[in-house]
């Protein structure tokens, strides 16, 4: 990837009242060294809080960090407003607690990638490289 | 900072041993380390049972009495819980850790919009007193104490506590609570805070005050290290953490006017034992051994009784791993070995199912066991510290005392504590390590079994605690019926108390117990602080 190419902005986001974020935090400390541009939501955030904030910062790619086992309605609610507000251009992730079984239903709900909690930061990183979808 | 690492040369021979806290670790040790750290048993160790403590707070250790043990437990409904109470006291445990749900903890009742989803999934949703009476229904208040997982509404669900325990018949100067309330952690680690970082301290005086007052047996403050740990921090940023924190609390009860020996003997601590086991070990006798001198030197605290250390050391939650989650059994084991030999006062072990979700009863019944059998069937009864006196143990005791005492250095020369947490600098300290120990991980330099290293083996699928729905919806509706049944009018009176004395920087806790008493909300009584504190703005994580 070359240095003259947008770089990749990313919003690592914790929806919910969840407060573990050491994870999410990892990860966007590694998507930030590894040259993408990183937005941390902080926590707490409403999914309308997370879709303004992916809109305003146009960013490439939402990384949902979900501990709680909350994951399919929150990722379902947040697809939702993805399709209302037409931003379906933006890569979806999710990573944190997720069962493995689970793992189709989030992609049947729109999901590009599940991340679970133990999953290689340069897989992460891989991943976004490869799929995003540049403007 | 470093990652706990092992040097090898090309023989797989290990040519250096690093600690996460920064010690080095060498083949052997002798009497010469011990002179050369100037190790003097009087100074540094003394018997167990006198100053600085760091054989433990006891003469007599266990065999006076074994330690308390109280898993974390809570589920659902109020009914639920209460069940779960009974059916764990039956089973021999001791004390009672309540778990409660996230909208508990972030001061929203079942019905709020951003309850939807989270009620009761990770422990018990409260919303007014009657879910108070129904989880404590018979349950002998003046005889089993009971922690209350819950920190940015402590006060309020410590005055609830109160007056169940009122409503029961019970003395408040019988009962024993013992509410988690370190904010200044969750803003580290945890992250279920609400209010500013003044706002939220001073509540914590309020506590701390009223307890002194009205409910001498309740342990009003639990100082965290523990979620500082798991959010990343080392072993001796932990322990440097909790008791810079311990000490803000200090500081703002003493600004009050009180004799810090009138209200620190019930101070409490809960640390984190997962890492490498000597490391561990060495934390908590330095621990005990600074936060004595601490209270004697910085603050003349003048009681022997109000020098301890007591604590939960326990949890290890972040050592367990989601790859062959049956490791997780032993790992536990060993971690509760850890304690036992670190003279814990109380445990409480992660069950091996706690990456995926809040334990099975099964998992937290093995739990349960492997703390049992470390007291009556293996010996951790028979002699207290009884690592005391080795030149390994020593000489890294010591050095750890040190490591503590440059991180505290780091907090205090950037303004202290609460300016660290307000401006984020401590929450970044504890990010980068968090970064570093998964980088550790990644290279291979931190060795974690069947994550880096023996992969190979069965993996499987944890039996997971699953949500229901029709729990949710019945807290909703039992809170729709209190609703209904209590006077509104003495709810509007009690609100309009608690706001007046918020307003006027009183010590609310009488105010919400007669809050309580009348069948207002946490949502309502949350909402009076939400209005007049404001919520707490995270500082950025770059």
């Amino acid at each position: 990837m070359g240095d003259n190419e947008k770089r990749i902005k990313v919003l690592i986001a914790k929806p919910g009242l969840d407060g573990h974020d050491r994870g999410g935090k990892v990860v966007a400390q590694a998507l930030k060294e590894a040259g993408m541009e990183v937005i941390y939501s902080g926590l707490h955030r409403t999914i309308d809080q997370i879709i303004n904030t992916a809109i305003q910062e146009d960013v490439d790619v939402i990384g949902l960090s979900i501990m709680t086992g909350a994951h399919i309605p929150i990722t379902q609610k947040l697809m939702e407003k993805i399709r209302q507000k037409g931003i379906t251009d933006k890569m979806v992730l999710v990573g944190g607690v997720i069962p493995s079984r689970d793992i189709p239903k989030l992609k049947e709900i729109g999901v590009a990638g599940v991340f679970p909690g133990g999953t290689p930061l340069a897989e992460t990183i891989e991943f976004i490289k490869n799929n995003v979808k540049k403007a | 900072m470093a990652v706990a690492r092992y040097i090898k040369d090309e023989k797989d021979q290990i040519i250096d041993v690093i600690y996460e806290s920064g010690i080095h670790v060498k083949p052997s040790y002798s009497p010469s380390d011990l002179a050369a750290i100037g190790f003097d048993y009087e100074k540094d160790l003394a018997d167990p049972g006198n100053y600085p403590y760091t054989r433990g707070i006891h003469p007599l250790g266990y065999r006076s009495r074994a330690w308390t043990t109280r898993q974390y437990t809570g589920f659902g409904t109020p009914q639920e819980t209460n069940e779960r109470f009974k059916l764990m006291i039956s089973h021999g445990q001791t004390g009672l850790n309540v778990a409660f749900d996230l909208p508990t903890q972030m001061g929203y009742d079942s019905d709020d919009e951003m309850a939807e989803g989270e009620v009761g999934r990770v422990g018990m949703a409260v919303d007014t007193l009657r879910d108070f009476e129904i989880a404590f229904k018979d349950i002998r208040l003046d005889k089993i104490g009971s922690g209350l997982t819950i920190n940015a509404v402590a006060s309020i669900m410590l005055a609830m506590y109160q007056a169940v325990a009122e409503k029961y018949g019970y003395d408040p100067k019988v009962i024993s609570a013992t509410p988690q309330n370190d904010i200044l952690k969750e803003m580290i680690g945890r992250g279920a805070w609400i209010f500013p970082v003044e706002p939220a301290v001073k509540l914590i005086g309020d506590t701390i005050e009223y307890s002194m007052k009205v409910l001498p047996r309740t342990n009003p403050v639990s100082v965290c290290g523990y979620h500082i740990r798991e959010s990343g921090a080392t072993p001796a940023q932990e322990i440097a953490f909790a008791i810079l924190i311990a000490n803000a609390y200090i500081d703002n009860v003493i600004a009050r006017g009180y004799d810090v020996d009138d209200f620190v003997g019930r101070f409490s601590f809960n640390l984190n034992v997962f890492g490498n086991m000597w490391e561990q070990i060495a934390k908590f006798r330095a621990a005990r051994k600074l936060w004595a001198r601490n209270l004697k030197e910085r603050y003349g605290v003048k009681k022997p009784q109000n020098l301890f250390l007591r604590g939960l050391f326990g949890g290890g939650g972040y050592g367990l791993t989601k790859a062959q989650p049956e490791n997780n059994i032993m790992r536990g084991a060993y971690y509760a070995l850890v304690a036992a030999l670190s003279g814990a006062q109380t445990t409480a072990l992660c069950s091996y199912d706690e990456a995926y979700t809040i334990p099975t009863p099964h998992s937290a019944l093995i739990s349960l066991r492997t703390l049992q059998l470390l007291m009556d069937e293996v010996g951790l009864r028979d002699t207290v510290d009884p690592l005391a006196g080795s030149y390994f143990i020593e000489t890294i005791t010591k050095q750890m005392e040190q490591k503590i005492e440059e991180e505290m250095f780091k907090i205090e020369s950037y303004g202290g504590i609460i300016k660290a947490v307000a401006d984020g600098y401590a929450q970044r300290m504890v990010a980068r390590q968090a970064y570093e120990v998964e980088k550790g991980i990644e290279s291979g330099e931190l060795l974690k079994v069947g994550v880096n290293i023996y992969k190979e083996g069965e993996s499987m699928e944890v039996e997971l605690h699953e949500y229901n729905y029709e729990s949710a919806e019945k807290q909703i509706e039992s809170l729709k019926q209190v609703k209904r049944e209590r006077s509104s009018s003495e709810v509007a009176r009690t609100l309009k108390a608690l706001e007046n004395a918020t307003r006027e920087g009183k010590n609310v806790m009488p105010y919400l117990v007669d809050c309580c008493k009348a069948y207002a909300t946490l949502g309502e009584m949350t909402g009076v602080f939400r209005q007049i504190f404001g919520e707490f703005q995270e500082p950025s994580l770059f």
